[in-house]
């Protein structure tokens, strides 16, 4: 457990390195999840113990944006002021983008799934949809 | 008996443990609630516990910096875990190769339209231009938006706000909207809430399914690159019109 988050933060403390040096237009812990996965993949195998504190950590995952999002109070002023255009572009904007992508992702997975035959697995019920 | 209270508060309240006790108790009650009517999205956790601290907040008349002063070590939290993220990722690498083309078409047609739409939306509904620039990026990871907002011309601190609201209202509706549309699969569910919904629609994503939420950091972390790259192209396009 100790030893897991350790090796988070020294991934996160590379990452955050990485970007001050290349001023690249990402976030330190971005950064680090790449080099991270890279590692497992070039490891090919995942230890217990990290396995085990990622699930705890992105178990709560929620819990980590509470702090930012109470930051809301410090802007009332200014999004009652247009309340109107900002509500109605998040709302209808957030849920086209949903729609979107996974209409996008559902057509081309259809196109290719005829090549492979696990996807059975997943598409099943889809003939009538 | 009055003086000692406000003696009590007047010392806890220039501590940082009154913040950080307060976040973990406001959570775990909206959690206690969400779990209690079966992870309904519209009872989502985020929003119970923000609108609970918000209120104690307001009510007690204590400024923001002073409860961030404890809060900040959960927020601290966010960067060792999205390095996590790599776990889950790596955990569904096989299916993640297969579908590489589908991902990075359905990756772009997403972030564009969540660009797109909201600045659109906010232009015809008259919004000042701080607004939509600010607007543009909220479907991103917050470190990430508020540094192509400040690029921009927007104000990062306002989209710090929006990105919230985004996550939230996406992970709110898309369960509604997936059903509507059929979409059964985990992987493009989580991948298509990462995207809109960035790390809020990815913990509701992690709390149906452990693919759903691999799907949904990958979704989040590949937007995030793809936003901050696109921005400029966009906004020239704009400009040019």
């Amino acid at each position: 457990m100790l030893g897991a988050l350790t090796l988070l933060l020294v991934y996160q403390l590379v990452g955050e390195v990485i970007v001050q040096f290349t001023r690249l237009p990402v976030p330190g812990p971005v950064v680090g999840l790449l080099l991270l996965f890279l590692t497992l993949c070039i490891r090919g195998a995942l230890a217990e113990p990290l396995r085990d504190t990622a699930n705890g950590i992105l178990q709560h995952l929620s819990l980590l944006f509470v702090p930012a999002g109470v930051g809301v109070m410090v802007h009332f002023a200014r999004i009652s002021g247009e309340w109107l255009p900002i509500i109605v572009a998040v709302l209808v904007s957030t849920a086209l983008a949903i729609a979107v992508s996974a209409l996008v992702m559902k057509a081309l997975m259809r196109g290719a799934s005829e090549e492979g035959a696990e996807s059975g697995t997943q598409g099943g019920g889809e003939g009538g949809a | 008996m009055s003086p000692r209270i406000a003696d009590v508060w007047v010392y806890l309240s220039a501590s940082p443990l009154l913040g950080l006790t307060l976040t973990l108790v406001a959570y775990q009650a909206a959690y206690w609630i969400y779990q209690r009517a079966n992870f309904n999205p519209l009872l989502n956790p985020v929003l119970l516990a923000i609108a609970m601290l918000v209120t104690a907040l307001t009510l007690t008349g204590t400024p923001y910096a002073t409860y961030f002063d404890g809060a900040q070590f959960v927020h601290f939290l966010l960067g060792p875990a999205t390095v996590a993220l790599a776990v889950p990722l790596y955990l569904q690498f096989e299916r993640l190769k297969k579908l590489a083309l589908p991902l990075a078409i359905s990756l772009i047609a997403g972030s564009v339209t969540a660009i797109g739409s909201a600045v659109g939306i906010a232009w015809l509904l008259g919004a000042a231009d701080a607004t939509m620039l600010s607007l543009a990026p909220k479907s991103v990871t917050a470190p990430i938006a508020m540094g192509i907002a400040e690029k921009l011309g927007g104000i990062p601190s306002l989209t710090a706000v929006l990105v919230i609201m985004t996550g939230v209202s996406g992970a709110m509706m898309a369960k509604f909207v997936l059903d509507a549309l059929r979409i059964t699969d985990h992987g493009v569910r989580g991948f298509a809430v990462g995207i809109a919904a960035h790390g809020i629609g990815t913990a509701r994503a992690f709390q149906v399914s452990e693919q759903a939420g691999a799907f949904a950091g990958l979704g989040m972390g590949l937007n995030g690159l793809v936003t901050a790259m696109l921005m400029p192209l966009l906004l020239w396009l704009w400009r040019s019109f």
